[in-house]
């Protein structure tokens, strides 16, 4: 066990925890941070997403020991109020069904847009290949990060 | 021998799929006048609150009466809140919105100003909470009139008597009581101590408000949890974490019936945070439906180190009769059998003399694997079972009542001792309506004295569900010398649900979805199923075996419409005939299902489906002529009652790539609540409905599941799915049916018949190769 001081939504937490306990369990087990969600424990559905230094990371398959100083931001931190561009476009597009794979959906497509604020249709098919959704919310997504990149 | 399934018979509504005609449509509801204290049990109310209940008759599996406890409750609080107590589980169709929305239009209140609740699964309370099967809008819709038309009513009472007015010169709107003409009115909330006392109008005396004059029903209202969801704050049942707690996860047998012989467990209990090592006793054969699987749980402080403990795990297993079971070679045997008679479940006319007079036969064999449900949320429930046996649950379950049964039944006590708390579901698809895993989290939680979260791994997840079944099909056509259709036989043969190592064919149930209520006009049909023996746990997929049923006749039809020369929306309308209500009548061996309704209050109506395949036709423009590397194709079924027609158009990108650019739906579901949630239905059903056509299936070898995670079985992911999805809703004062299930079982075929018409190439196995 170990002792790491991390920095997530601009606070900085203190955890102790084994060197290869990922990411995604230091915020949901030890920290109570329940935004960020449990699909696949291998970086292949993305419900993990979070940011690292504005990285979208797989925090499923991200060793606590591997984050250093590096600034976490989890759905929980994207903003205050839920009014962040994409969360309103989230909303006014009704894009959630299960819900489930949203906050890693939601994250996963900030990141993207962080770097690229106006993408074409074919680029955020790329950048969210690696989300997946099994309620097929695929369209409306789509839709929402088109409408968010308009008011970005 | 099917093994006895005594739950099914008890919980009669998870028999849906399975079949038999024992689920539970509401037949009559009451409106009463509730108890402030039976509210408050389940939520808060605001002082002075008047509240009503609504009880809820259905039938039970003999036919008998069953009244449940109010099933609903809605209030109206002196803070001119109405707070609706929803009572279905939410698992992505919008249910927990839906149900309300009928509420409060019928009311005339202020959407706004309405608090959405979700009840616990107690079933003496609210009668049958399954959210299987497409069936809560079609069960609920008019006993959620019946109860906002009787607030609504008194609410006019008592401002009449305030106005000195008549009754019927007021009306309701946004929360107010208004006088018609005049620009008086009165909220709801002052007027709640005068209904407090006032008699519950006789449902005679009660006019619902015109369809026309509705706000909320029939248009797009958004989600009530949409914006918690965007914000991460939403709870599913992994969220809810207790004092103390410990989280298990299980390794448990391989093959299905597996018994534990030995494990060593030192190396697990070596790891940081694991606490403690449990087994779980399972059933063996027959799996059961409502029982875990035999494992060994391991027990810690967090999840990773759970995970780390069941992979350090040693056991010893007795694999039992299943460790030789190969799928593939399952699935042959199965395909070889659709070639001798089965066991006729429907007949007209004399199809073995069509064929020997016909002019030409075409003989077709389809085949479909095992799937996983593969919900993005994995299987995980919270239970806190203390020391006097009672026990409190969190759980993601479609089927409440069925798991505080189990679990009462496992820990040995009453069910009034089992509180369960429905938690969101990150979707269910059928797999959730299972209660094992909630079992599990309640053995454990006993065995270790402290509340325990199990969390099933996707690796859990893809190796231990209660499968889609996989499927062998037959189907015969034969033409006379014009050409014309005179005689189908469809053999069908896969894994019942509940079936075990003994050969059984599949329920009737099973055939009544898309198999033997084939609607169209030839003169000699003949359907033959077959018998099979399960090796694993089956259950029930979004549309269950509608998927491989409609599979296999649309994709036939096509092909017989090809041979014929003639257009296949053309042939689907003339197959169709006339417009009448198909009863089967002297035609099926034993009943028709018809999902549980009387054939009477939902008839096979001809009428409906050409309507909808008219409407494909046209929005579609299916005769349009699409530029090279482009082809339409087109499909019809009905299934829970909807009646949907569906064209798929493909493409090849310039790499190659098979491309969905545009989907057409034509739905008839009766009167569409939710229209937005409609749409959003029929959008997910095509992706669903992609993943199963094109990507996914689970195959067994020596007993064991072969696809791990998600780099195994594979769910499209967003460059795959289909582009635009273009959902047509025809206005229908009908009642209204589900929406949840029917658009998977057309879109596999209209896909299908849309790659042969671009590639000339036809697919007749599931997954498709190309
Ligand atoms: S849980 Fe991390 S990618 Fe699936
Ligand atoms: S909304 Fe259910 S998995 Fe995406």
């Amino acid at each position: 066990m170990q002792n790491y001081t991390l920095s997530i939504n601009g606070k900085s937490q203190d955890v102790t925890a084994s060197e290869d306990m990922p990411l995604l369990w230091v915020l949901r087990d030890l920290l109570d941070m329940k935004g960020t969600k449990f699909g696949c424990g291998q970086a292949l559905c993305g419900a993990c997403t979070v940011h690292l230094d504005g990285e979208a990371v797989r925090s499923c398959s991200l060793p606590i020991s591997q984050v250093g100083s590096g600034k976490i931001t989890t759905i929980e931190g994207l903003s205050e109020t839920g009014d962040h561009p994409l969360q309103k476009a989230w909303v006014d597009h009704v894009v959630p069904q299960c819900g489930y794979c949203q906050s890693g959906q939601i994250m996963n497509a900030a990141a993207f847009l962080a770097k690229n604020p106006s993408p074409s249709e074919s680029q955020i098919e790329s950048a969210m290949e690696g989300n997946l959704c099994r309620c097929g919310t695929y369209n409306r997504i789509k839709d929402a990060i088109l409408t968010a990149s308009k008011s970005l | 021998m099917m093994p006895k399934l005594p739950f099914l018979k008890k919980h009669a509504s998870t028999s849906l799929s399975t079949g038999s005609s024992t689920f539970n449509p509401v037949d009559r509801s009451e409106i009463f006048r509730a108890s402030r204290r039976d509210f408050l049990k389940i939520g808060s109310l605001a002082a002075g609150g008047f509240v009503l209940g609504v009880n809820f008759q259905c039938s039970g599996p003999k036919g008998e009466l069953i009244t449940f406890a109010p099933n609903v409750f809605v209030s109206i609080g002196s803070d001119n809140i109405v707070t609706i107590l929803a009572h279905r589980s939410e698992m992505g169709t919008g249910i927990r919105t839906s149900l309300p929305m009928i509420v409060a239009d019928e009311l005339g209140a202020d959407w706004s100003k309405v608090k959405i609740m979700q009840a616990e699964g107690d079933e003496d309370k609210y009668g049958n909470q399954n959210t299987d099967g497409s069936f809560s809008v079609r069960m609920f819709y008019e006993p959620m009139k019946k109860a906002g038309a009787t607030a609504r009513h008194m609410l006019m009472q008592a401002a009449a008597t305030e106005w000195g007015v008549a009754p019927s010169e007021c009306d309701t709107e946004a929360s107010h009581v208004v006088l018609k003409g005049s620009s008086k009115k009165i909220p709801f909330g002052d007027l709640v101590s005068q209904i407090q006392t006032m008699e519950i109008p006789k449902p005679e005396s009660l006019v619902m408000k015109d369809f026309s004059s509705y706000k909320l029903v029939g248009t797009d209202v958004p989600i009530f949890d949409a914006k918690d969801i965007a914000m991460g704050k939403a709870k599913f049942g992994a969220d809810v974490s207790l004092p103390n707690m410990l989280i298990a996860v299980v390794q448990r047998s391989p093959v299905v019936g597996a018994k534990v012989v030995s494990y060593k467990d030192e190396n697990a209990l070596a790891i940081s945070g694991v606490k403690k090592v449990v087994k779980i006793d399972g059933p063996g054969l027959p799996a059961g439906l409502d029982q875990p699987l035999e494992g060994i749980a391991v027990l810690a402080e967090n999840t990773w180190a759970a995970i780390k403990g069941s992979q350090a795990l040693e056991i010893e297993w007795d694999l039992g009769p299943n460790q030789t079971y190969n799928s593939a070679n399952q699935l042959q045997e199965m395909l070889k059998s659709t070639s001798s008679s089965g066991t006729v479940k429907r007949e007209r006319g004399n199809f073995n003399q069509a064929k020997s007079s016909s002019g030409k036969i075409i003989e077709k064999t389809y085949l479909a694997p095992f799937y996983a449900h593969a919900t993005v949320e994995p299987p995980a429930a919270i239970a806190d079972v203390k020391a006097d046996g009672s026990a409190e649950i969190w759980a993601p379950s479609q089927h409440p009542q069925w798991a505080r049964g189990a679990v009462a039944g496992v820990l040995g006590v009453d069910v009034s001792k089992v509180r369960l708390n429905v938690t969101l579901l990150g979707g269910g698809f059928g797999r959730k309506s299972k209660p094992d895993y909630v079992v599990e989290a309640a053995l454990l939680s006993k065995a270790a004295g402290v509340p325990v979260r199990v969390q099933w791994t996707r690796e859990c997840d893809l190796h231990h569900d209660y499968y889609h079944s996989q499927s062998a099909q037959r189907i015969v056509a034969t033409l006379d010398g014009a050409g014309n259709l005179t005689g189908w036989n469809h053999h069908t043969v896969f894994p019942a649900i509940g079936a075990g190592l003994d050969a059984a064919p599949p329920s009737d149930g099973e055939l009544d979805l898309g198999c033997r209520d084939f609607p169209y006009d030839v003169p000699n049909i003949k359907i033959e199923a077959h018998e099979t023996t399960a090796h694993t746990r089956v259950g029930w997929l979004r549309s269950v075996s509608n998927i491989h049923h409609a599979f296999a006749i649309c994709t036939m039809l096509d092909e017989i419409a090809e041979t014929r020369g003639i257009d296949p929306i053309d042939q689907a309308l003339q197959l169709l005939g006339e417009d009448k209500d198909i009863t089967f009548a002297g035609e099926m061996v034993g009943d028709y299902g018809n999902y549980g309704e009387k054939i009477e209050d939902f008839p096979w109506s001809t009428a409906r489906m050409k309507k909808v395949i008219q409407t494909v036709a046209e929005k579609s423009n299916w005769k349009q002529n699409l530029s090279a590397g482009k082809a339409m194709g087109f499909a019809a079924h009905r299934s829970f009652l909807t009646y949907v027609a569906c064209v798929v158009m493909v493409e090849n990108d310039a790499a190659g790539n098979l491309i969905i650019p545009e989907v057409h739906y034509v739905v008839d579901c009766g009167i569409g609540v939710n229209t937005d949630r409609i749409r959003s239905q029929f959008e997910g059903g095509a992706q669903f409905a992609t993943s199963l056509a094109m990507t996914s299936a689970i195959t067994f070898e020596n007993g064991k599941v072969q696809q791990n995670n998600f780099d195994t079985y594979k769910i499209i992911r967003m460059p795959q799915s289909p582009k635009k999805i273009h959902v047509h809703i025809v206005p229908s004062m009908e009642k209204p049916t589900g929406v949840g299930e029917p658009p998977v079982p057309p879109f596999i075929p209209a896909l299908a018949n849309a790659i042969y018409k671009l590639s000339g190439k036809r697919n007749y196995e599931l997954p498709f190769k190309a």
